[in-house]
């Protein structure tokens, strides 16, 4: 899927003082949001400070941990290096829009059933890392889902039962949801 | 992060009129092009890097994207994600050593955002170059001198160092373009060119804040990697830290054409050990004609590393290069190839 149309404003920014004003619509979850950001705003500060949707946790900030993980386009990205500005008519999913009537994402069930968490911080990002991972094919083995999910720091170390809750969720997600 | 006015590319030719711009080098100038973001943001998050303007270059990612592989060879585009052509069937199949750098470089997600015109124009992680509060740092600052020769150097390059600096090349796919003669083609407002990957990084020399030939406005739109009888029996190996989402410590290239037990044509490339991207022609030239086996493998290991000076905490780092390279070698001869 690709919405993106460029704008035919060779600028969209303007100076306001320091700041360099940005007017954009976001597409998250499914809704669109118009807004009007500092261009130096990130996916990260726009979903969580604008939006409130603070399921999407700010972890380093600096692109190390995977907290910050949400879905562009289907594929998962860290939304701290990401400007907002940038991924305008982008389809993104947020850890609040994985759910549906139907009840939880079966990644979100399996976490919960494998106790895949302590804390529970990294978890937002965690699973939607571990979403993407299973549709990208790339959780066929437990060496596999290791190496795929490295980008998702956990310090508690609850690394066995998140491979635990991954493998559940591949053959639930693979099933179809019912 | 300091105010920098955004705004998108329509299209190619007015994206590099756009970014044309006087200054020292491309790295330096107030005009930058913003494509996966992951060095980009990242440096301005830390204040290493502060252009005054964004131009997003994500829009023309459908026409500057595409992985193609015919007789002739590979073409893949500047602006295909790393996680694309690292998964492509074809990349895998025809350049396994391709495959292999991208997919053990960054993480996952870095993956999915990062283009491959930017992979290969990362910036060092010398600590000193991406701290500010380190005054010395000729990267960064030209003539302030140098922090990590006499700091904490452990990561540092021992090949291709200069007096003014020591920052070790961080990079993976840089050193399969190296090492497969690949061709990098270039945009810019005074015309298109096309060079060997050999010729876009310079050696630090006494000017490392010019880490590359291009100019400023000038944008990376594709490379090349010509058809060769030893691109198939190629591969990476990658010693780090731990074991995923880590620069390499020491890491190999090694492209083999080999016939009867004999070298008929080799390509050798080191990474985590050097300032740019390197190719070791001495080591190259000590196997070519030569049956492979450990005794000639650690002779080569020997000629790539015979020029290396290292600097205190970096002292280990030509044992382990050896030893990277004599495992890839011995490695890549044991490869099964089907014709």
């Amino acid at each position: 899927m690709d919405t993106y149309s460029p704008l035919k404003t060779p600028s969209l920014s303007q100076r306001n003082g320091s700041m360099t004003a940005v007017n954009l619509v976001l597409s998250v979850n499914g809704r669109d949001y118009r807004l009007t950001l500092d261009a130096r705003v990130t996916l990260l500060d726009a979903l969580r400070e604008q939006l409130s949707l603070t399921g999407t946790k700010k972890g380093c900030d600096q692109g190390q941990c995977g907290a910050c993980t949400v879905h562009v386009d289907g594929r998962r990205i860290l939304s701290c290096l990401t400007l907002a500005a940038s991924v305008e008519g982008k389809a993104i999913t947020t850890i609040e829009g994985l759910a549906d009537e139907g009840g939880l994402h079966p990644m979100q069930q399996a976490f919960m059933d494998h106790d895949a968490f302590q804390c529970g911080y990294c978890t937002p990002g965690q699973i939607m890392s571990a979403v993407a991972c299973v549709t990208e094919g790339l959780a066929e083995t437990d060496d596999d889902i290791r190496e795929y999910m490295s980008g998702n720091l956990c310090r508690c170390a609850a690394y066995p039962n998140i491979v635990a809750a991954i493998k559940q969720a591949r053959i639930d997600m693979q099933r179809g949801r019912s | 992060m300091r105010p920098f006015a955004y705004e998108r590319a329509g299209d190619l030719v007015s994206a590099v009129t756009a970014a044309t711009i006087e200054a020292d080098s491309q790295i330096r100038a107030p005009i930058q092009f913003l494509a996966g973001g992951t060095t980009l943001l990242d440096l301005m998050k830390i204040d290493v890097m502060r252009p005054e303007r964004l131009i997003d270059i994500n829009p023309l990612e459908k026409s500057l994207s595409e992985i193609s592989f015919d007789r002739s060879g590979l073409r893949l585009g500047a602006l295909a994600r790393m996680s694309a052509v690292a998964h492509h069937p074809d990349v895998e199949r025809e350049y396994p050593v391709i495959s292999q750098a991208l997919k053990l470089g960054a993480s996952a997600q870095l993956r999915n955002m990062a283009t491959l015109g930017g992979n290969v124009l990362q910036r060092t992680r010398c600590p000193y170059f991406r701290d500010v509060s380190w005054h010395a740092c000729n990267k960064r600052d030209p003539g302030s001198g140098c922090s990590a020769r006499q700091g904490l150097n452990r990561n540092h390059a021992v090949l291709g160092t200069s007096d003014h600096c020591i920052a070790a090349y961080p990079g993976d796919f840089a050193q399969a373009l190296i090492a497969l003669d690949a061709t990098v083609s270039i945009a810019g407002s005074k015309g298109d060119r096309r060079i060997p990957f050999s010729d876009l990084h310079r050696l630090p020399a006494d000017t490392p804040h010019i880490e590359t030939t291009l100019s400023p406005g000038e944008l990376i739109t594709e490379f090349h990697f010509p058809a060769r009888p030893w691109a198939r029996r190629s591969l990476y190996l990658k010693v780090r830290d731990r074991e995923s989402y880590e620069f390499a410590v020491a890491s190999a290239v090694v492209a083999l054409d080999l016939a009867d037990g004999v070298v008929r044509d080799i390509r050798i490339a080191l990474g985590g050990v050097a300032t740019v991207p390197w190719r070791s022609l001495a080591a190259e030239d000590a196997l070519r004609g030569k049956p492979l086996d450990e005794s000639r493998a650690g002779m080569a290991a020997e000629a790539a590393f015979a020029t290396a000076k290292t600097f205190g905490g970096n002292d280990f780092k030509p044992e382990l290069g050896r030893a990277t390279l004599v495992r890839a070698l011995l490695a890549v001869a044991m490869l099964e190839v089907r014709s």
